[in-house]
């Protein structure tokens, strides 16, 4: 259990986030890319744009990645994909992810 | 711990909080569970609290809950890139003894409101998160599976406030999956100011008078959405949220949209030298009455944004939070005196006492709302847009006469929008909608 900072590709997102508190669980993401053959989908594709946390990027493969130590737990990511079933997610184990200060 | 309890309670925002007080406060065994470290560590909203749906929870609530400040004024912008054109209303009689709005910081707020709960007499366990409701062959809900080692839990009664996202409803089949124009993605900074400069920057005789600012125009870039700035204590909230659907069609970075908002020259003063402690995301149930889904069941029902309870009209949602997890509690208790079993049948007087209140009836009154704004951008875009270059023709003075700029901008509204009939027919789709 550690107490950490995620870090973005984005140095601007990092600047961001770095003012919330998370801690992540390590070796449990709990967010996971399941890869179609056929390739990305558009709404896949449009996180690399559109995930809050800058959570999403194109990997040098040309495919979506994702790396959630920064995720806000806010499931956009979940609803714009649960159609294509190109996502699997599920909430941090208890106590685990985002912790808002403010809210 | 006893593994069999009256009610669970799954989540603790303001439905959660709101149904477990009512319940324990009667008597009942209540167990509340949370997924944060805290209650409020997960939970996020602009935030305005409405004292009267509180109120009628915890009279007094006003003597020992975190409130930042009342609101006494409320602006709206209509937004184009440079300019704004706005309408405003502050009145001294929201100075009362017993305010009647506040801004508030939810992690603080659902802290203090989690305590009273408790001080109620609930059972609340955190850092716990629910798997999966458990049910009988017959698809009777009788308790919860959490993440924790023997998570099994009995009750005679589920009541599901777990939010937008909440995903136990669905996972048992109880409601369908949210779909992405039933949702607004909102992105929102938390900036941090000395009291003082707050209160002047805003124009504030009293020490806890506040503001409020929702926008609409150029913040939301053609997309189904608005702004908001609210004025905190020693901070201010700033945001914008548009249909996630949007989001994903035009690719807009919500965050790169706050920023632009931020930047705008009537914005960017209000928080000059501001330091930015806090960047959150969420989704708000914005699909109104008609993305309501199924509220009750044997051994169930959904209180709060789990049931779509959001007035996206007024920006309300934690009073119809707050009124729903009341009305869930107060129909568990009135079946229990009865001696009646929570079944779909008997939960049928959960859903008449919501139909007979302002959640119901305002969210039907705006049910066509949502799909009037989806399909008609031009409210978002042309009309603000033409709205500030009317105003700004009629301020600037240059030698024009009058009737010619009155002519000018009927022209340019009419260009803008593409020809009286559509104009006639928004505003006739509008008022409609509005009825």
């Amino acid at each position: 259990m550690t107490d950490k900072k995620p870090e973005t590709a984005s140095p601007k997102m990092e600047e961001r986030l770095y003012q919330n508190r998370y801690l992540v669980d390590e070796g449990n993401p709990h967010v996971t890319i399941h890869p179609q053959p056929g390739g990305d989908s558009p709404a896949l594709q449009s996180l690399t744009q559109i995930c809050p946390a800058g959570c999403y990027r194109t990997g040098e493969t040309g495919r979506v990645e994702v790396v959630a130590d920064g995720c806000m737990e806010c499931g956009s990511c979940r609803i714009l994909c649960q159609a294509t079933g190109e996502i699997e997610w599920s909430y941090p184990r208890g106590g685990y992810g985002i912790l808002f200060k403010f809210g | 711990m006893s593994d069999h309890f009256d009610a669970i309670v799954v989540g603790a925002g303001p439905s959660g909080n709101a149904a477990a007080y009512v319940m324990a406060k009667a008597g009942l065994n209540v167990l509340q569970i949370d997924r944060g470290e805290y209650p409020g560590s997960k939970n996020v909203q602009g935030a305005i609290l409405y004292a009267d749906a509180l109120e009628r929870i915890i009279p007094d609530f006003r003597d020992s809950a975190p409130l930042e400040r009342h609101v006494i004024e409320q602006r709206f912008w209509m937004l184009s890139e440079r300019s704004h054109t706005g309408a405003q209303y502050r009145s001294d009689d929201f100075n009362e003894e017993k305010p009647n709005r506040y801004t508030i910081l939810r992690a603080q707020f659902d802290k203090w409101f989690s305590r009273q709960v408790r001080a109620a007499g609930a059972i609340l366990i955190t850092e716990t998160t629910v798997k999966d409701l458990i049910k009988t062959e017959s698809g009777k809900v009788i308790g919860v599976v959490t993440d924790r080692d023997g998570g099994k839990i009995h009750a005679d009664i589920v009541v599901l406030a777990e939010g937008v996202n909440g995903m136990v409803g669905q996972r048992a089949g109880l409601r369908p999956e949210i779909k992405a124009n039933h949702v607004a993605l909102a992105v929102k900074e938390t900036h941090f100011l000395p009291e003082e400069t707050v209160r002047e920057r805003f124009n504030l005789a009293g020490e806890d008078d506040g503001v409020v600012i929702e926008v609409l125009g150029s913040v939301s870039s053609g997309m189904v959405g608005t702004g908001f700035l609210y004025t905190n204590k020693e901070s201010i909230s700033i945001g914008v949220g548009c249909l996630l659907a949007d989001f994903a069609e035009t690719r807009i970075a919500p965050y790169a949209l706050l920023d632009k908002f931020k930047s705008h020259p009537s914005v960017a003063p209000l928080l000059k030298g501001s330091e930015m402690k806090e960047y959150v995301a969420h989704l708000i149930p914005e699909g109104g009455y008609d993305a309501i889904p199924r509220l009750t069941g044997d051994g169930w029902l959904i209180v709060g944004d789990a049931g779509q309870f959001v007035n996206a009209v007024h920006r309300e949602g934690s009073n119809l939070a707050m009124t729903s997890g009341r009305l869930a509690a107060e129909t568990i208790i009135q079946l229990r005196a009865e001696g009646k079993q929570p079944t779909e049948e008997n939960l049928k007087l959960y859903r008449d006492k919501l139909a007979d209140s302002f959640v119901m009836k305002d969210l039907k009154k705006y049910r066509k709302v949502p799909h009037l704004l989806e399909k008609n951008r031009q409210f978002f875009n042309i009309y603000p847009a033409a709205l500030n270059r009317a105003m700004q023709a009629m301020l600037r003075v240059d030698g024009t006469d009058k009737r010619s700029k009155e002519a000018e901008a009927m022209r340019d509204l009419k260009r803008a929008r593409g020809g009286w009939w559509r104009v006639a027919t928004d505003l006739f789709k509008f008022a409609r909608a509005w009825r």
